[in-house]
């Protein structure tokens, strides 16, 4: 990874809000903060307290209206597509809806992860990687199935092996353990923190799962758009 | 398939994958491209046997100058012309030979019904003026009231109009005249009669009593090899005193009457609007489909974006199911139109048919309309929000 990230995110007065004039409503309020490379940080707070909005914003989904946010480096605030494109490749997303592609199988919508890197000289390669992160979620058996065909948590996981097959520098995850049971949870988590140390992979997370936050390196609580609480457990 | 397109487009097939995906929606799909081809076919097959038919009375003669009437805008519409402007015509230099052109249509009446004839009445011994399909027939034109026949005559059993020969000939009435067929040639029903016959300029003005020697329809001209027709054409338009007359080429000729139709007949201008009908339901069928599809996988299309995916990928797909759209509906519309064209040639005898010509240029025009709706759908694409995926 570039040696200049080693805060991959760092955001400074960072004001956030939807709609305009008397319908305006401040979702972020005045936020600072650096995020280490290679740790997991939880983003936590009640529903409505501007955690996805923060992680929308700079994991470069949602424009910066005012303050700064810096990704892997790069300004975000008033960055271009082709910016946000790159930046975005570096990153993997984990939805809590899976968002699969429907019409993929397993392993196709696995290679969509490193596709995105650029077209394949030679298939194999791509399905080589994909049927080998599949094996690491459990899921080596089911690489020709298509979503509908899999249950929940086996999407879940597809989702999980989507947004790592392609090595990104930071990861960020909405609720990416709720529909895993424990054992399947605890794996993904412990995925992340291996590939935190072995890669110095960051992984950013919304999640309310308590076995979670035993593994966090940071956990980070938002009320009304503040931070309020930043502890190192 | 998806293999093949995999390797052809050195990424996974999302666009197949995603047609294919629900078969039956694909197949609507299919069966609409399909019904847009055939009705694009079928407009063009008949505005095609409109031209195959103008052209095909042309292709009986064989001249370099053709002489009409001002209002003659094809070869059976029109006046008259004074056959006295043949002979000024022989007295230009560069002109070698002329012979007058007379047309009219016969009317064979038969049980339960009656055929038109478009006749011809010709010198039998101007052979130089006639193509070689009829040339070596018009012998037998020279006895009274013989005729040669059109054997693809619309109506006429083919099986006995293949019979009739010098040795075996054939008769029929016509308005109280009593006409040999002695031999037959090949042409084909057109929009003006069901088909066509010769006669001799004799037999032609005994047919018709109205019509006088001096007045035929048409003088047709040969000029001397190497002359320049144009040149010549200038040249008998400044001698020949009545300037009203359309003195041009043959093949000016036969141009302007393909242009006359096309443009001015409303049989021409109906033909023509309804392969632009066709051409715009497919294009509104094609973007029905892309712009549904679009919008039901942008989920899936806003969680490539969050991938880093960027526009010309998602362009990419969109076409590629155009141009699948496209393929796979052109090939079932290229078949039922076939059988439709072949159909609707035995039930009119009009020169209807599927030519390759016609078929790759539909071929192509599928792509260019499907691409253009693809176009179009793409625009969609920009609601595919990754924010919203959170």
């Amino acid at each position: 990874m570039d040696p200049r990230n080693d805060f991959p995110v760092e955001v400074q007065a960072l004001n956030h809000w939807y709609g305009q004039g008397e319908a305006r409503k401040q979702a972020i309020f005045d936020v600072n903060l650096s995020i280490k490379s290679g740790s997991l940080t939880v983003l936590m707070g009640p529903s409505g307290s501007g955690k996805t909005t923060l992680l929308t914003l700079i994991g470069c989904l949602r424009d910066v209206m005012d303050g700064s946010v810096r990704l892997l480096g790069s300004e975000l605030n008033g960055s271009v597509r082709a910016t946000n494109e790159a930046l975005r490749k570096r990153s993997g997303f984990i939805f809590q809806a899976h968002n699969l592609h429907e019409s993929l199988s397993a392993q196709q919508n696995v290679m969509m992860g490193l596709q995105v890197h650029g077209r394949a000289a030679d298939g194999a390669q791509f399905k080589e990687a994909a049927k080998h992160v599949l094996g690491l979620v459990g899921l080596g058996d089911r690489m020709e199935y298509l979503p509908h065909n899999l249950s929940g948590g086996q999407k879940q996981r597809v989702a999980v092996a989507r947004a790592l097959v392609g090595n990104p520098d930071i990861v960020f995850a909405d609720e990416p353990t709720a529909a895993l049971d424990r054992e399947s949870g605890m794996n993904v988590v412990k995925m992340l923190k291996q590939l935190g140390v072995e890669r110095g992979t960051t992984t950013v997370m919304v999640t309310h799962d308590g076995r979670i936050l035993e593994q966090a390196d940071r956990i980070i609580t938002l009320e009304d758009g503040r931070l309020v609480k930043d502890t190192n457990p | 398939m998806t293999r093949i397109l995999e390797k052809l487009l050195r990424r996974l097939p999302i666009g197949w994958l995603q047609l294919t995906h629900n078969r039956n929606r694909f197949l609507s799909a299919l069966a609409g491209v399909s019904f847009a081809n055939v009705l694009v076919f079928v407009q063009l097959g008949i505005a095609g046997s409109m031209t195959t038919a103008t052209l095909q009375p042309y292709e009986f003669f064989n001249a370099d100058i053709m002489i009409s009437a001002e209002d003659a805008n094809s070869l059976t519409e029109g006046g008259n012309v004074a056959r006295q402007w043949l002979f000024q015509a022989l007295a230009d230099p560069s002109v070698t030979d002329g012979t007058p052109l007379y047309v009219a249509n016969l009317t064979w009446e038969m049980d339960g019904g009656q055929t038109i004839l478009q006749t011809f009445g010709v010198d039998p011994k101007a052979v130089d003026f006639i193509g070689p399909s009829v040339a070596q027939k018009l012998t037998s034109l020279t006895l009274l009231n013989s005729a040669i026949l059109d054997r693809k005559t619309r109506d006429l059993d083919r099986e006995e109009v293949s019979l009739i020969r010098p040795h075996s000939p054939v008769t029929f009435e016509s308005e109280g005249n009593t006409i040999t067929l002695f031999d037959t040639f090949s042409g084909g029903g057109g929009f003006n009669a069901d088909g066509y016959a010769f006669v001799s300029d004799q037999t032609f003005l005994n047919l018709f009593a109205k019509r006088s020697s001096g007045a035929p329809d048409h003088i047709l001209l040969h000029v001397t090899r190497g002359a320049d027709t144009d040149v010549v054409v200038s040249r008998l338009r400044d001698a020949i005193a009545d300037k009203t007359l359309r003195i041009r080429s043959y093949d000016a000729a036969r141009d302007e009457d393909l242009r006359y139709q096309k443009t001015q007949r409303p049989t021409g201008l109906i033909f023509g609007f309804g392969v632009l009908i066709g051409i715009l339901v497919g294009i509104v069928i094609v973007y029905q489909v892309l712009s549904t599809d679009v919008a039901s996988h942008l989920r899936e299309y806003a969680t490539f974006k969050a991938m880093g995916y960027g526009q010309g990928f998602f362009l990419g797909i969109v076409f590629e199911e155009a141009m699948i759209l496209a393929i796979f509906g052109f090939v079932p519309g290229v078949i039922v139109a076939t059988g439709m064209l072949t159909f609707m040639n035995n039930m009119t005898g009009l020169p209807i048919e599927m030519t390759v010509n016609t078929a790759i240029m539909v071929f192509f025009g599928t792509l260019a309309a499907c691409a253009l709706s693809g176009a179009i759908a793409t625009r969609r694409l920009a609601n595919a929000d990754p924010a919203e995926l959170f």
